[in-house]
């Protein structure tokens, strides 16, 4: 058994884990991050919409709300700080049908409330112009200017890569089976790991019921609810210009059609309620779902240009808001709980909102050594001519294109590996660099790639994986 | 560092080579190709099978076998080879940017671009197979680099959708590699890969062919431990009730190939919809003048001894356009496809022509003794009776000059099937 010692233990790397990391990393405390999985973004981080919506969604004076649109107003420094895909492309909610106008005013008048700024009702001439492509009997919409797409690797790696330059600890394939309390504060089991906490922090996506359940008599369920998802070749770029939404149901805010962060299109997703909180198969009848629901809302949605479909897992909890508190018989444990849609959109204000808490208690004093800029990876095809060539001359990596469908260097495959939290798996470096996340997904890179892999962590080309463990590609 | 050539070749695989070695014979001899990877010989490097050449050298070659007899011809000549470089884009006047390590980011000016991309392989993406996404699922061809090239071992139960010619070839290959491929599930009634591959890689080794079979789901996590195989209807639907589950640690991918048009697209070359590669005229060149086009990104064939050929004319015809850019145009008919054809390559015809014609097609169907009629208006140019034609088998005929000497009021010619 290894013991180690930590103010804060922050439980899950996913994008509330490391967004509550990288604030209280502004701070002289010893901070550790547990992550069950071999990577950051492993669970419902790196498998969602990719969304920042603009908050009219929820209830207003509901915790989703404020730290929503508080959230979404962070966006634009952040991810200039840290270097991460962000765009605000605005967003359209669409009516289909004249019962629904209704709704859509309903929903502009709780946007206001919540704080969401410049959102207008389009008439069907405003919207067309907009979005040519929409299904003809589209004649309403919500317009939200503010709504925005983000990467969602990006910008959970730029978080917690910019934590740990300023002193968090990561620990992956650490998997949490025990918390219990003691006299100075929480005792984690990890498999061969024991770490003493003041303070715990719960971000354990799905199994942020199971973590709390182990301190507090209040139980809780979180439960799993899926989402599958369709994603169109970059070929089809243009064919939509805004996040465009149907009219919100009791599942949510049902199927969106979507550009992403790099230029595809999103088409999905589905909600289904599932026990199992790691079943992110697809689905034939998901699927199906959201081809059914897209082409009802769009016209010619070229869905024979789909280059991959998943599904990722919500945590979503009955009373449907964040669960962001000290738990009330469980001092200094803080669950960061319930983060579903708008999850992703909050994360920066999740991070601020749990570290004032956690800093009301702890009283911790501020560095005054925090490094509050990232530099993300470079993609070399966004300078000139002359400098990429100054580049290549300097790292001639630079110069050998690896995955041809997304333009990814030998250069930014290595700086990936290399870089602080560097990828150790295929899939790392899929998160990072983008290399096999195009349209033949990794058909020609995924040689090369395993290679670089190996020679660059000294592994064997046997014991690398796609996400961790059992996941090998090759035997020996 | 900026250059200009006569010629420039994008791809230094079959098709490429070949159209050097032609453009250069026929007397053109500034000419560079233009290849990302480290060696030429594109793909035919890890097909270390036998069965190459039969018709272009009579005898039976490998794939390495077989590029190395261009690579001769190319090193003969000294035509220049920039490796390892990666063409960036193609503009519509005929710029090409490229990258590479030695150079960094450089233009080459060319009087005449010959495309020589190729084509890559339907990832398991566009299927929209449902399930898991684990470890262990490669296209057919990312699985050969990684045995043949790589000299790796990829699993020892597998799988294999689709019955294209690099499943085929893969199956034999990982049974001789002590692999046991459990089944070749194959969507449509009928194979999509030459009849010799099913008997010498599949019925040699006792490999079942499932056809009007598909994958339903994928199982496994981390890597993939089963797939479910399901009976097809008549519609291509999977029926319910016939589900079997096929325990295997790999999955290979051979449903297709796809011409690699990215960069003609950004040119501005028009893309024939049926073949994915570019509308072309019988010199094999698109709609951008001096813009030519040949082998596998024109048009998925089924020997490379086809590309080999096709690409001759293609890089003689770029060589000729460097000599005479004005040459003289005569009536322009356009070569249609119809019932049970799938296309013809060339798309339109200068009826102002002197050597032969070679018109390349497909039919949509396995079809039994059947006709195939090329037709001019009323006029039955060629009628060919045939025992049978499949979908896997690319079908030519030859369109003589006198065959179309009173093509004055015609518009179109036809390639079809009679029953």
């Amino acid at each position: 058994m290894k013991n180690y010692m930590f103010d804060v233990a922050i439980i899950g790397a996913g994008v509330s884990g490391c967004a509550v990391a990288r604030e209280l990393s502004k701070y002289k405390l010893n901070i550790a991050v547990l992550e069950k999985n071999e990577d950051v973004c492993t669970g419902t981080s790196k498998a969602n919409s990719g969304i920042v919506h603009a908050g009219f969604d929820a209830e207003p004076d509901s915790l989703m709300a404020k730290l929503n649109v508080k959230g979404n107003e962070m966006m634009d420094k952040f991810s200039k700080d840290l270097d991460f895909d962000f765009q605000r492309i605005g967003s359209l909610v669409v009516c289909n049908s004249q019962d629904n106008t209704e709704i859509l005013y309903q929903l502009k008048e709780q946007g206001e409330k919540n704080g969401v700024k410049g959102l207008r009702i389009l008439n069907r001439e405003e919207l067309f112009s907009l979005e040519p492509n929409l299904a003809d009997d589209s004649h309403l919409a919500l317009f939200a200017p503010s709504g925005g797409i983000v990467c969602p690797f990006s910008f959970n790696i730029a978080l917690a890569e910019n934590a740990f330059e300023n002193g968090v600890q990561f620990f992956f394939d650490s998997p949490v089976d025990a918390v219990s309390k003691d006299e100075n504060g929480y005792v984690i089991k990890s498999k061969d790991k024991i770490f003493s906490a003041k303070c715990v922090v719960n971000a354990a996506g799905v199994y942020a019921d199971v973590i709390h359940n182990m301190v507090s008599d209040e139980k809780i369920e979180i439960i799993p609810r899926k989402g599958e998802y369709m994603l169109l070749d970059k070929s089809e770029n243009g064919y939509v210009n805004h996040t465009v939404f149907t009219l919100p149901n009791n599942f949510g805010k049902g199927v969106l059609v979507s550009p992403t962060a790099h230029g595809n299109i999103l088409v999905g997703p589905t909600a289904n309620d599932i026990d199992d909180k790691e079943y992110t198969d697809t689905t034939s009848d998901g699927l199906q779902e959201v081809r059914e629901k897209a082409n009802a809302m769009m016209k010619n949605l070229p869905l024979n240009k789909v280059i991959t479909s998943f599904a990722g897992l919500r945590a979503h909890e009955k009373r449907h808001d964040f669960r962001i508190e000290e738990v009330k018989d469980a001092p200094f444990f803080f669950d960061c709980a319930a983060i579903e849609s708008p999850g992703l959109s909050s994360a920066l204000a999740i991070g601020e909102y749990l570290c004032n808490m956690i800093c009301e208690k702890l009283n911790p004093e501020k560095k005054d050594n925090f490094i509050s800029k990232r530099k993300g990876i470079l993609n070399p095809f966004t300078l000139s001519k002359e400098e990429f060539s100054a580049l290549v001359k300097e790292k001639p990596e630079y110069g050998k294109v690896v995955c041809r469908c997304e333009s990814i260097t030998e250069g930014q495959i290595i700086d990936a590996i290399k870089r602080p939290l560097g990828a150790r798996t295929i899939d790392g470096i899929k998160r990072r660099t983008r290399a096999g996340m195009g349209r033949c997904q990794s058909g020609f890179c995924l040689p090369r790639t395993l290679e670089i892999l190996a020679q660059e962590t000294g592994m064997d080309i046997t014991e690398i994986t796609k996400c961790g463990e059992n996941s090998e590609f090759l035997q020996e | 560092m900026d250059k200009e050539f006569d010629i420039v070749i994008i791809g230094g695989g079959p098709a490429g080579l070949a159209a050097a070695v032609s453009a250069y014979d026929e007397g053109e001899k500034n000419i560079v190709i233009i290849e990302r990877s480290e060696q030429l010989g594109g793909i035919l490097n890890q097909c270390i099978h036998n069965g190459f050449g039969l018709h272009t050298f009579k005898e039976e070659l490998t794939g390495p076998e077989y590029a190395a007899r261009f690579e001769d011809e190319v090193k003969k000549r000294n035509i220049e080879c920039l490796l390892n470089t990666m063409v960036l884009d193609i503009s519509s006047d005929k710029i090409v940017t490229a990258i590479n390590k030695d150079d960094g980011m450089f233009s080459i000016k060319a009087k005449t671009v010959v495309l020589c991309m190729g084509c890559r392989e339907r990832p398991r993406g566009a299927l929209n197979i449902p399930g898991a996404r684990p470890a262990g699922v490669y296209s057919a061809g990312t699985a050969q680099k990684l045995i043949n090239i790589s000299g790796m071992k990829i699993g020892k139960e597998i799988v294999i959708l689709g019955s294209g010619d690099i499943g085929l070839i893969m199956a034999r290959r990982l049974t001789l590699e002590g692999a046991k491929v459990k089944a070749v599930v194959e969507l449509m009634p009928y194979s999509g890969g030459l009849k010799r591959n099913i008997v010498q890689c599949l019925d040699d080794y006792s490999i079942p062919l499932l056809l009007s079979h598909t994958i339903t789901k994928i199982n496994g996590k981390h890597r993939i431990k089963s797939v479910i195989v399901s009976e097809v209807d008549e519609n291509r639907r999977p029926i319910k009730g016939t589900e079997t589950e096929y325990k295997c640690d790999t999955l290979l991918l051979s449903v297709g190939l796809l011409p690699e048009n990215e960069l003609s697209k950004k040119a501005g070359v028009n893309i024939n919809n049926v073949t994915g590669g570019p509308v072309v005229t019988q010199d094999f060149e698109t709609n951008i003048e001096g813009v030519f086009a040949c082998g596998n990104v024109l048009h998925v064939h089924d020997l490379v001894d086809f590309v080999s050929e096709e690409a001759s004319d293609a890089g003689k015809n770029a060589a000729l356009y460097v000599k005479n850019s004005d040459k003289k145009k005569g009536k322009t008919v356009i070569v249609k496809a119809e019932n049970g054809v799938r296309y013809v390559v060339p798309n339109t015809i200068d009826t102002n022509f002197e050597e032969d014609i070679k018109l390349r097609f497909r039919v949509d169907n396995i079809y039994k003794n059947v006709y195939i009629k090329v037709t001019m208006g009323d006029k039955e140019l060629i009628k060919r009776k045939k025992m049978i034609v499949a979908p896997g088998e690319m079908e030519t005929l030859v369109l003589k000059k006198e065959m179309l000497s009173d093509s004055d009021n015609i518009d179109n010619i036809i390639v079809s099937l009679e029953r």
